[in-house]
This record gives structure tokens, sequence and C-alpha cells, in this order.
């Protein structure tokens, strides 16, 4: 609660206290688990009728004709919008703004891209004549053969990997690396396309009022969403309002705006009247982004007593045949160990598929996988243990730029995780335990990484005559806990106690709080927060201490200090005033200010920054039948200040279940000849049930990181899928002896290979 | 979806009339049912709502020591009989491994023995399949095909029948009660789903009209109690589809097996009894020599029907296990994770 105006003297994140830092419950929790929580698709605004999206079923090629007139003829049916029958648009949706104007089929041609792509949009009063009235259209095709998988067509250079990295990136004398090398691993590993699968569908009820434009949708970028549809119907941005107070998960799918939210507000043009559009879970298996597949060859070098000689780690990805995204899977290896060189290369396949996009911990979830199985190959080719390996080649500086890290308590992570676990007395050599039942136990471990990065966003902060407090941030909570962890980062800033603020979030009236993405949106918005707090009361310091009435009068801005809503004298703590007493004296109804969370350029080009981590698990394997069976999962992780406990507790877990789906459970799967997913649904797309989740053990561990950011905030969204994916594929290796480098493992590689 | 009618007759004269119209399908639950025509793949024109018939949900124990099982009866209300898990307790563990709580709440006996298969190349409109579409072929065939079928295939078709509470009941020769538009009939449970041959589309005996009003397991299905087992292999631990599966049960006197019943899951379009197998065990003595020649004998018509070689080989060794746990005896209750070989009880 106490917050000290003097920024540039002190480090900023040393102040804060009271409220961050504790494990507070959800703000909205009761809301939730009532019901009343309202997400975007149980908005029913007067007069709504339904869209319904009828899809393409072949991969490539062109829509021959639709059967219009039976979808209109259908009872209920209002409209079928079509390539030939549909509102103006005021852009190409094909056209490439920006980096992250991703193209989208808008119904602007007959041609088909992939399967489950949009063709045409039925219109009805009612949600089943919809669907009906989509069956009906029957379209035909001219089909073209589907281009699937890693060589279906020539792979090429990508010209950047993720956001703008080098698809090559060269360090150190790879070919002396490989000389040097007395042990040399040399594996190729693939991983399959994944979907984000969040449990809420991308939905969307537009409402049309003149050339405003009223949107329930969920979104993890609301402004940057205003942008692209202010684009492509030629309004202002300003014009455009977004509410999408909770997200039922996003994982990055819904960062930006997709083809078929935008279909819904073309749809509400078209007829007249609100519309909303809600995607079945089958149609989420295309338009909204995905995991690229990989096919990554890892080459790894050491001398006998396990020095990294050389890490030469390539990715071949897929992307779609008409954008770009390049799924950044080798850049996984820049960091975590210190070899004198590394080198990591892309290269890129078009297939028939929707455009891969950012699926939480893009390019580290899939690289890091492939690295830490590789580390584990390289460890037991050396006969050296799995950790002592890593500690031996552990990075002090970051490997391929040489800088220092911001903080890094990765060594902490190993010694907290492994004394939990009971790594101690592993043995070397696989299939060596046994439980009490006969199953095969093994233990496996993975480092942990992700960048920690920072977007840019808004806050505004309100003193009001009251004393009470307002912060406002048009941030987004897709199930992360932003409403909670915001809040108290708001009351801290504010020197208030929580319920003496209120903290206003989720739509796009308010200031604009960038991107929840990239594991940054604690840090960007909790930094703009910060900064908007220490700003309105330097403006509520300004009216007390140039007031001669005032006890603070004279004491300058640097004199005072804010603590539980009262301006206290630096000099003489006994001397203070209450926000509202200013206030009050001054005539004034309220101060206002606005702050801004971003990067510091120079700290950036300085240190290295990132969040670490460790992860043990252990596994048990049926001999004869191959099931598999995590049985325990420990993870500690250094990911700067910890704002909610609780929140970040539960984002790790769930990152690590992800890291345990990547190696056992999930997998798109595709037909080879058609391009159609076959395992569209959440019966067959496996991903972990409860039952499948061991007990799971998570460590934070301390780490004040004065470069990060003013709060030292690094985030913990992502990180726990790298590192888990890669330990539980270890501990199946140390069980059965058998290196699986498909993933996710099946059961026949374990059936067949246990022999 | 489409337009259908729905009815809900008062009893089984009218629901079979009812049901007797071209494009008709009862509706139990709809556990399955609901799922096919969101996708398209069942257009019924109308719904015969049978969940209100009278007298279909109970569980009798008949003068003649059989036991009859209404077919409304829901899955997980005949598993947590007690009467019944104790006398039939690889059927109740076969239950409890199957689909999710959630389901098991609503899915009803009879509904249970009608689901489809869950091949990917049935439920996905665009791709041709002799089950949806006599004479379109089947994509199954040369497409994504680890988990299709390695016994009783055909060309036409390679499906697998999903049920796990099939796979014991089989092994007990269930008796299924059918109602219909000539009167009352009774059918062996193994007689009630068909192999593909050349005309997959007919996946069962049934014919238009025909009810299932019960569902009865003989007296001596009680006589293996205490050395009855159900072994489910999946990809996940709950709420997946057996990739292969194993239901043993052994009469055991003086230290010989005196009488065995196998049947598997996962690996055909029914579920297969083996009979070849039961006779391999009769009058051994229980060891995995005479298991692993079971296995041997069950699997010896086997071939791959794609890329699903191993599944001959897991359920070689799903017999053994199957048959080594049955031997062992019958836990006194069904531990958690029911039919997975983690079941804290299954040992090894």
């Amino acid at each position: 609660m106490t917050v000290e105006l003097n920024l540039t003297r002190d480090p900023a994140h040393l102040r804060h206290g009271s409220n961050i830092g504790q494990p507070l419950t959800r703000t909205e929790g009761v809301l939730k688990v009532t019901g009343k929580a309202r997400y975007a698709a149980d908005n029913h605004p007067p007069g709504m009728v339904y869209a319904v999206i009828a899809t393409s079923c072949i991969a490539r090629g062109r829509v021959k004709s639709l059967d219009v007139a039976a979808a209109r003829r259908h009872p209920g049916v209002i409209d079928v919008m079509t390539p030939a029958h549909k509102p103006p648009l005021a852009e190409d949706p094909d056209a490439k703004g920006n980096p992250f104007a991703f193209r989208m089929e808008l119904l602007q041609s007959d041609e088909v891209r992939y399967a489950n792509q949009a063709i045409a949009v039925v219109i009805a009063e009612t949600l089943e004549a919809a669907t009906e009235g989509a069956a009906l259209l029957s379209p035909r095709y001219q089909v073209e053969i589907a281009r699937v998988g890693l060589d279906a067509t020539e792979a090429y250079a990508p010209p950047v990997v993720g956001i703008g990295n080098p698809a090559e990136v060269r360090h150190g004398d790879i070919d002396a690396g490989f000389a040097a090398a007395s042990k040399r691993i040399d594996a190729t590993y693939q991983t399959p396309a994944q979907y984000h699968n969040a449990m809420e569908p991308h939905a969307i009820v537009a409402v049309w009022d003149g050339d405003r434009l009223f949107l329930d949708t969920p979104s993890q970028g609301m402004a940057m969403a205003q942008m692209r549809i202010a684009g492509l119907f030629g309004i202002p941005p300003g014009n455009i309002h977004i509410n999408s107070p909770f997200l039922g998960g996003g994982f990055g799918s819904k960062g930006l705006v997709s083809g078929p939210q935008v279909l819904g507000v073309m749809a509400a043009k078209l007829v007249g009247r609100p519309v909303k559009l809600v995607l079945r879970r089958s149609q989420m298996y295309g338009p909204v982004g995905h995991r690229s597949a990989t096919r990554q060859r890892i080459r790894i070098g050491s001398d006998d007593a396990g020095q990294l000689t050389v890490i030469d780690h390539e990715a071949r990805i897929t992307t779609s045949s008409f954008d770009d995204f390049y799924e950044p899977a080798a850049d996984a290896s820049h960091t975590l160990y210190a070899s004198p060189a590394i080198r990591t290369a892309h290269e890129a396949v078009r297939v028939d598929t929707g455009t891969p996009l950012f699926m939480r911990a893009p390019g580290e979830a899939t690289g890091s996988i492939v690295l830490e199985s590789a580390i584990d190959e390289a460890a037991f080719a050396c006969g050296i243990d799995p950790l002592e390996f890593r500690l031996k080649n552990y990075a002090e500086v970051e490997p391929t730029t040489g800088k220092p890290f911001s903080s890094k308590a990765l060594r902490q992570c190993y010694a907290k995780a492994a004394e939990r676990f009971g790594w101690a007395g592993r043995p070397l050599q696989p299939k060596q335990m046994r439980d009490e039942n006969g199953f095969l136990v093994g233990w496996g471990m993975g480092t942990a990484t992700f960048p920690a990065l920072m977007f840019q966003g808004n806050a505004r902060a309100v003193i009001r005559a009251d004393g009470r407090g307002v912060m406002e941030s048009g941030a987004h909570d897709m199930g992360q806990g932003a409403w909670t962890a915001l809040t108290q980062i708001s009351a801290d800033a504010l020197a208030l106690d929580l319920e003496q603020i209120s903290f206003l979030s989720g739509t796009s009236d308010l200031p604009d709080a960038g991107i929840a993405g990239g594991s940054a949106h604690t840090a960007t918005v909790g930094a703009a927060i910060h900064n908007a707090g220490a700003a309105v009361i330097a403006k509520l310091a300004e009216l007390a201490t140039s007031d001669q009435r005032s006890p603070l009068f004279g004491a300058g801005n640097a004199g005072v200090v804010a603590r539980a809503g009262r301006l206290h004298r630096r000099d003489d703590d006994a001397r203070s005033e209450s926000y509202a007493e200013i206030l009050a004296r001054a005539g004034v109804a309220e101060v206002e200010a606005s702050g801004t969370g971003a990067a510091d350029p120079a700290a950036q080009s300085q240190y290295a920054m990132h969040a670490h981590g460790a992860v043990f698990a252990e596994v048990k394997v049926d001999p004869e039948l191959g099931q598999i069976r995590a049985t325990r999962l420990v993870g500690a992780f250094a990911a700067g200040r910890i704002i909610n406990p609780l929140m970040v507790q539960s984002q790790l877990r769930g990152g690590m279940i992800w890291g345990l789906s990547f190696a056992l459970h999930e997998e798109a799967v595709m037909d080879h000849r058609s391009g159609r997913i076959l395992n569209a649904n959440l019966a067959e797309y496996h991903v972990p049930v409860n039952a499948d989740v061991p007990p799971m053990d998570v460590i934070t561990v301390d780490e004040h990181d004065p470069h990060v950011n003013p709060l030292g905030i690094k985030g913990v969204g992502e990180i726990g899928i790298t590192g888990s994916a890669g330990a539980v594929a270890n501990a199946v290796f140390h069980a059965t002896g058998i290196r699986v480098r498909n993933f996710p493992i099946k059961i026949e590689e374990i059936v067949m290979g246990l022999g | 979806m489409m337009n259908f009618d729905y009815v809900r007759p008062a009893n089984v004269a009218d629901a079979i009339t009812a049901a007797s119209e071209k494009g008709a399908s009862y509706l139990a639950s709809g556990t399955n049912l609901l799922d096919l025509m969101k996708g398209g793949v069942s257009r019924p024109s109308r719904l015969v709502d049978v969940t209100r018939l009278p007298g279909l949900d109970r569980i009798e124990h008949l003068a003649d020591g059989s036991l009859r099982i209404g077919a409304l009866v829901r899955n997980a209300d005949l598993a947590h009989d007690a009467e019944f898990a104790r006398n039939y307790p690889a059927v109740a563990e076969a239950l409890l491994s199957g689909a999710s709580a959630q389901l098991r709440n609503a899915a009803t006996v009879g509904g249970n023995l009608m689901q489809r298969t869950r091949c990917a190349y049935f439920y996905d409109a665009g791709s041709a399949c002799n089950r949806r579409w006599p004479g379109a072929g089947c994509d199954a065939l040369k497409g994504e095909n680890r988990l299709h079928a390695v016994l009783g295939w055909s060309e036409g078709c390679i499906a697998t029948h999903p049920s796990d509470f099939c796979v014991p009941l089989v092994a007990f020769d269930a008796i299924v009660e059918i109602e219909g538009k000539g009167g009352r009939r009774e059918l062996p449970l193994e007689a009630l789903h068909r192999l593909p041959g050349d005309a997959p589309e007919h996946e069962t005996a049934l014919e238009r009209g025909d009810l299932i009003v019960a569902l009865r397991l003989p007296a001596n299905a009680k006589n293996f109690a205490g050395h009855a087992r159900y072994i489910k292999v999946r990809e996940r631990t709950s709420y997946a589809f057996a990739v292969v599966s194993a239901a043993a049960a052994l009469r055991i006197e003086d230290g010989r097996i005196h009488e065995a019943r196998l049947a598997l899951g996962g690996v055909a379009a029914k579920p297969w009894r083996s009979r070849e197998a039961e006779q391999v065990l009769a009058g051994a003595a229980p060891d995995t020599t005479v298991y692993r020649e079971a296995a041997r004998a069950a699997l010896a018509e086997a071939k791959p029907s794609g890329d699903n070689a191993f599944k001959i080989e897991l359920a070689q060794r799903i017999v053994v296990r199957a048959l080594t746990l049955a031997a062992a005896g019958t836990p006194d209750r069904i531990a958690a994770l029911p039919g997975s070989p983690f079941s804290s009880v299954a040992g090894a």
C-alpha cells in the first residue's frame, strides 16, 4: 500500500507490498461459479438472429456451386451470405497491412485454402434453422490434391520466424564444435499439429448502430481487433466497442480477431439485425490458428566429461499455403545451455491448412521438448546424470548474445525441485526401477524457459473526493487471473486497500492494455497501472505540497510518500493528510492521470531476460501392455515477482499438464489424402483428463529482478509447458529404455519396443 | 440440424408402430445419436423417445437364476448395483471403464448395445464410408487406421465396435430380448452385431421397428464371479475408447480351469468371443504358458487392416493379462481406475 514518488531514485519494485504477493482468490470467482459471469455467447440483444458458417470439406480447390435456394427455402432462414452476396469491405482481407494482419477468409472468392474454411454463412431466426440451412447448401467443388504433411512441398528458408526473429542464428564456430566433440547425438524428432481447444469456442454477438459497432466477443487484444475490424469496414476504430470481460481460455487463438468473428459482423450488416455467431468445436480446427507440425534434427556434441561443444538445432515447420507464420521451434536452443557453438535454423513447408499461429509457448513448446530430450540423450551418452549434465553446462550469460541475465535463479530451481522430487540416487541406466506391482518406473527432467517480454499498455488512475480510487485498463482475463492480479497491483499503485478501489477492465472503451500474450500481460499492464498510480499520486502531492494550509506544504513531490490513503512527509511521518482532505481543500472533485507500461530498450539491450524453471517427472509403464501413466510432477520456477501465488500456481499447473499432454496425448490426426482433420472433437483429440493428471508440486523460487520492468514481473503463462513435456518424455525413456522421437508417445512404440 | 418429428409413445406397441416408418429412429438418452445428428451423419425424420416407456428400467432376478436387465437401466445404475457387481464383476468393471461419469449416468443398457463405431471416416461426412453410403467405398482402408480392426474385417469396412459393456456380455452368453412387429423374440448378443462382409451397412440383426427391451444374463454367468476381470488399454486413463480390451472369466476347480470365457473389444466390428481360446484353457492348469497359447488361439486369424499390426501383439498380451488377473481372483471391490492396467488392485 505504499507508493513512493521518486521513481528514478529507488527501484520501484522494492516498494510494493501489502496487496501484491497475497494469495487473493479470484475477484470474479463468485460470478463464475454462480453462472453470472457473462461470456460473449451469453448475450442476447433484442432482435438477435443466428449465423452459422458453412465450411469446406475439401482442403484445396474451388467451390463450384452452392444450393442457396434450398437453404433459403428452409423455414426460418433469413439470408445466405456468399461470395456473390455479402456486404462490401473497405479492405482486402488478403492485404498484409502489417505482420500481424493475418489473411482471413471473408468470402472474398470461391477459393478453398484448407478444410473447415468458411464458404458461406447462413443467417436464420434460430440456431437450428441456420445449422440446417448451412447443411442444405450441398457445396460442389473443383478439387485439387491436398498438400499434407512435412514433405508435401519443397522446403524453403522463411524470412523470419516468430515475431521477427532471424530464421538462422549462428554463434561460435560450429565446425570446430563438432570437431572438438567426442560424444555426438544426431537425432530427428517430430511434433504434430495441435489445436488450442479453448473450452469457450470463438463467438461473437455483433450489433450495428449506423456506423457504430458493438461487439461481445472474446479477445486477447481488443485494440488490435478494433484496428483490424475498423480497416475492414472503413469506420474509425473508436466507433467499435468491444466487450470481452471473460474468456473461456484463449491460449493465443484469440490474440488476433479471426475470420469467423468478422463474418459475424458482416452477417449483422447484411441482415440489419444483431447477429450471434458461435463456432462449433469442429470448426475451431482451421480458421483460428494452431501449432505447426515440426520435424527437428538436433545435433549435440560434447567432450567425454559432458562439456558441450556444439548444439545444432534445425527445424522444419509447416505453414499455410497463403500466409506466413513460422513457429520458431529451434530458438529454444538459444538461451539454456552454455555451448561455445550454437546454430539454429528453420525451413518451412507450405501445406493446405489454416495458418498456424501463436499457441501457448509458441516455439518454446515445440523446441523445448526436442532440446530437453536431446540433452537427455547427450547426458546418457556421456554416462552423466541428467541434472549434473545440465549444471555442467549452466549458462552464466546468454550463450548466443553474451549478455548477462537480468536475473536467473535456475540453479535454485534445479536444487529445490530435485530435492522435493527425491532425484538423488536415480540409476543412470534405464529400465532399472520397478514399483511393488511390477510396473516399470522412470524419472526424467527438463529445464523450463520462456522470455520475459513486455508489450505496450496503458492505464488511467483516478482518486476521487471521497478518497477512493479507480484504476482503468482494457485488460484481458483469459482465466489466468488478470482481474485479480491487476486489482492487487492497482491497490498498491494507489496506496489504498483493495476495498477502497475499483478496477475496471474488459472493454475496449477503457485505455488500450495491449495484447494478453507472450506471458507479458501482467508485466505490461501492471507497469502501466504502477505508473498511472504514481502519476495520480504525484498530482495529489502537487496539490498538497503547494498549498500553505497543508501539513505537507513545501515538502515537494519527492518529499512525500503515500500510504493507506494518506500522504506523509518523508522527513516527518506524523505530518500527513488524507487523499479526501487534500481534494476537499483544493475544491477538486477528482484527480486523474495516465500511465504506460512498455519495455525499457536500454535494459533490454543490456540484459537477457528470461523466466526459468526445472521440472521432474515420474512415470510408470506397464511392462507388457505399454500403457504409460505419469505419477508425479514437480516443478520449480523462477519468474520474477509473484503477484498472486494462487493464480501463478494455477497457471504453472495448467502449463505442466499441457506439457504432459504434449508428451503423451495431444495430436491432430489429419487424413493424408483429404487434408481433413479426423479428430476435431474433444472425445478423440485427447487432452489429459483428471485421471491422467498426477499429484503435482509447484514451487516458486523468489527472484528479484530490477531490470525487467518496474514491478520485476517475468510472466508465468507459458513457461509451464516447456521443460515439462521433455521431463515426461525422458521419464518414459528412463522407465523403458525406449527413446520415442515422435510425439505424442504412442502405445505401439512402447508395446513393440518392449518386445 | 434438420427438422424431425419427435414422438413419445406411451407403450412398447405404440413405439414399435411409430418406429416402423422409414427414417424413424429410437431415441434413448441420445449420448451417441444426438452427436451423429449434429454432425449430419444420422438424419432421422422421426425420433421415437423410449425413455418414458414403463417397465423397462428394472433389474429382475428370474426364477431360473438368470438376471434380466431392462433396456432403460442406466449404465451407472447397473454398475453400482451391489448385487450385480458381486455376481458379474467383469461386467461392472467394463461398464465403469467406459466413457465418463456424466455419460454413464445418462447412457442406457439398450443404447450401449446400439452405439455406432467411432471410426473417424464414419463420422466425417466428407469421407467415403460403406456404412453410411453402401457402395461408396472405405476411406479408412488406406487412411489413418492404427486403431482399426484386426479380426473379422473386410475390404468394405475395417471399423471396430466401441462398446466395453458388450465384451464381457458376449463372454457370458447374454441374450437380447427384442420386441418387433412380429412380437417378441430373443437373440444371443453375439448374433446382434454383424461383421461387415460385403454389407457393412447392416450393422445389426435388428429389423425396422425392432426395439431392444431387455438383456438377460443366464444363470451360469454367476459361476465365474470369483475369477472374472475386464482389462482395457486406452490412450488416456478415462474418457477414451479401447485400443484393445479383454474380458476373461474362469471357473477354477481343484487347481484346474473347469470352464473359461474370453472376449476381446476394440479388435472387430463386434465384441469378439474366442471359443478357440476357451477350448485351449478348458481343463488346463492355470499358468502363463496356457494363457499364451490361448492368446495365440484367439488371434490366430488376425491380420492387420492397416497400420495396426501392433494391435495383434497387444491383444495377445491383454488376453494373457486378463487371464492372469482372473485366475488370481476377483478383487473384493472394483478399485479406482476400473479396467485400467493401473487399477490399484490390478497387480502385474
